[in-house]
């Protein structure tokens, strides 16, 4: 099957007309989020992430190897993230495409190169044992700024984590079940998040936040920013030919700090809520 | 209500029985002849059990004889224009299926271009050909390029509601500020208002009310269109 048409031509004119007056089609304003809703499932590290009709699921599992030869004070952390024909019909099984090719680049820098989870934490014994830890991203639904929402996935997923707690006596390892003692949660330096910018080939036109499928597929170009709300910059990634002058990246990312403050009370709140519905009893 | 899944019998009997969509008649080697489904629904018929058909949603469209679609012109080849309709494979038009169409003075499509037309062959082993003219008349009614206005995409189950005369969301729209609309049932509506905001509003409202979606009812449009700047 021949990849879809690109926007009709009345499709194209409507959405730049009315962007050039600062109306979006959902009705957001141009630099306004669509409110993630994170929902946790039974299991730690199993999380739901949902803007508008993009979702994405994440899932985290630890479990015990030996560690390289190379760097054998660290644990492992990897990130399995496909794009299925599941997500929308353009995506095709089997050769990834231009978009998955970026997007698994982009988690990659986000959550493992940021150095986002304290990787020599994750040691038990050096040189013997280390956790690995498997990242599962599964694009359920894509709606546009799918990027943003699998960063967002991800990096909860990882905060929801926690690991079996160890007991290191001598050479003996004892790993304790849930039930015996509580595990712990993962040690984080930071928590990137990720945000799209988009813009679009008439330069008077504002540059959009969280673009939807069409918008994004009519832009001329994408900014993506990770940073924290610590002001800190983790990735900056411009992909399309629009010009971009160093005043206006200075100022996207001081939107992108506000949006980065913003989202993550919105994260703390939801981990809080979820974990007080996970009580355990001990009698 | 009797809901089915895909093989299922359903239990159709008339003397001059018809079926709609959903519905297959399959015979085998004593000549007896059963009814089965071929879609997941409900199944529904007329009160003198004459016409039986299953009322589903999906999102992807498969093209049936004498159906209204939308379409993208995604290609020309030759004579005949590829025309995009959101089935599986893409349907083809031919140049000369427009009203008062002749060798030397055909209509001028550009890739891209949006066609209101009608499916006038849909074969399970065969490529989709449309029309856009009525098949009686030869007239245009209504059929042709679109031009300006905007396409709203929506569930199939929601663009056979907004056909639905007796459905209240175009009255209510309408009530509100003029708009053109055409809709095709490949879960595609193009609207044509004077003002940006009012197609964004139409856009939401089908979003709103659409099944798949939020599944709003009249009171919650109403509402919905008050916090609305219109």
């Amino acid at each position: 099957m021949p990849r879809p048409p690109s926007p009709s031509i009345p499709e194209k004119e409507f959405t730049y007309g009315a962007l050039k007056q600062g109306l979006r089609l959902d009705g957001r304003l141009p630099l306004e989020l669509r409110t993630p809703t994170l929902s946790f499932g039974p299991d730690l590290g199993w999380v739901e992430c949902a803007m508008g009709k993009t979702r994405v699921l994440a899932q985290v599992d630890g479990k015990m190897v030996k560690p390289t030869p190379e760097r054998p004070l660290e644990g492992i952390i990897t990130i399995n993230s496909e794009i299925s024909p599941m997500a929308s019909s353009e995506y095709e099984p089997g050769r990834p495409s231009d978009e998955e090719v970026t997007m698994t680049r982009m988690l990659d820098k986000v959550l493992r190169r940021s150095d986002a989870v304290d990787k020599e934490s994750l040691c038990v014994q050096a040189g013997q044992r280390v956790w690995h830890l498997r990242l599962t991203i599964h694009c359920l639904a894509d709606a546009g700024n799918l990027l943003d929402c699998a960063c967002l996935a991800g990096i909860v997923a990882l905060k929801h984590y926690r690991r079996p707690e160890v007991e290191v006596v001598g050479d003996e390892v004892t790993i304790h079940h849930p039930s015996e003692r509580a595990p712990v949660s993962l040690s984080l330096h930071h928590t990137p998040y990720c945000f799209t910018f988009a813009y679009f080939p008439d330069t008077s036109t504002q540059a959009v936040l969280d673009p939807s499928l069409l918008e994004q597929r009519l832009s001329a170009g994408v900014l993506s920013i990770a940073l924290n709300a610590q002001r800190e910059l983790c990735v900056v990634q411009k992909a399309g030919g629009v010009p971009l002058a160093p005043d206006e990246v200075l100022r996207i990312v001081d939107i992108a700090v506000q949006k980065a403050k913003e989202l993550n009370t919105l994260v703390e709140r939801r981990l809080q809520e979820d974990w007080a519905t996970r009580h355990v009893e001990v009698r | 209500m009797t809901y089915v899944l895909p093989g299922e019998s359903v239990p159709a009997q008339h003397v001059n029985l018809k079926l709609g969509p959903g519905l297959l008649q399959v015979s085998d080697a004593q000549k007896s002849s059963s009814i089965i489904s071929t879609r997941a629904g409900e199944l529904k018929h007329t009160a003198n059990n004459r016409q039986w058909w299953i009322e589903s949603n999906s999102r992807r469209y498969a093209p049936a004889p004498q159906e209204s679609v939308i379409g993208v012109v995604i290609a020309r080849s030759g004579d005949n224009w590829r025309v995009d309709i959101g089935s599986a494979h893409v349907a083809s038009l031919d140049g000369l299926a427009f009203e008062g169409a002749t060798k030397r003075n055909r209509p001028n499509l550009k890739v891209g271009s949006l066609l209101y037309a009608r499916v006038s062959l849909a074969h399970k082993d065969m490529e989709p050909e449309l029309e856009c003219f009525d098949a009686q008349t030869r007239k245009a009614e209504g059929f042709g390029e679109l031009k300006g206005g905007f396409l709203a995409k929506c569930s199939l189950q929601m663009s056979r509601m907004l056909l639905d005369p007796s459905h209240f969301l175009l009255p209510l729209l309408g009530s509100k500020f003029p708009l053109d609309v055409a809709i095709g049932v490949n879960g595609r509506v193009w609207i044509s208002t004077k003002e940006p905001k009012h197609t964004i509003a139409v856009t939401r409202c089908i979003e709103a009310v659409d099944p798949d979606g939020g599944g709003m009812d009249e009171l919650g449009v109403k509402k919905f269109l008050g916090t609305l700047d219109i």
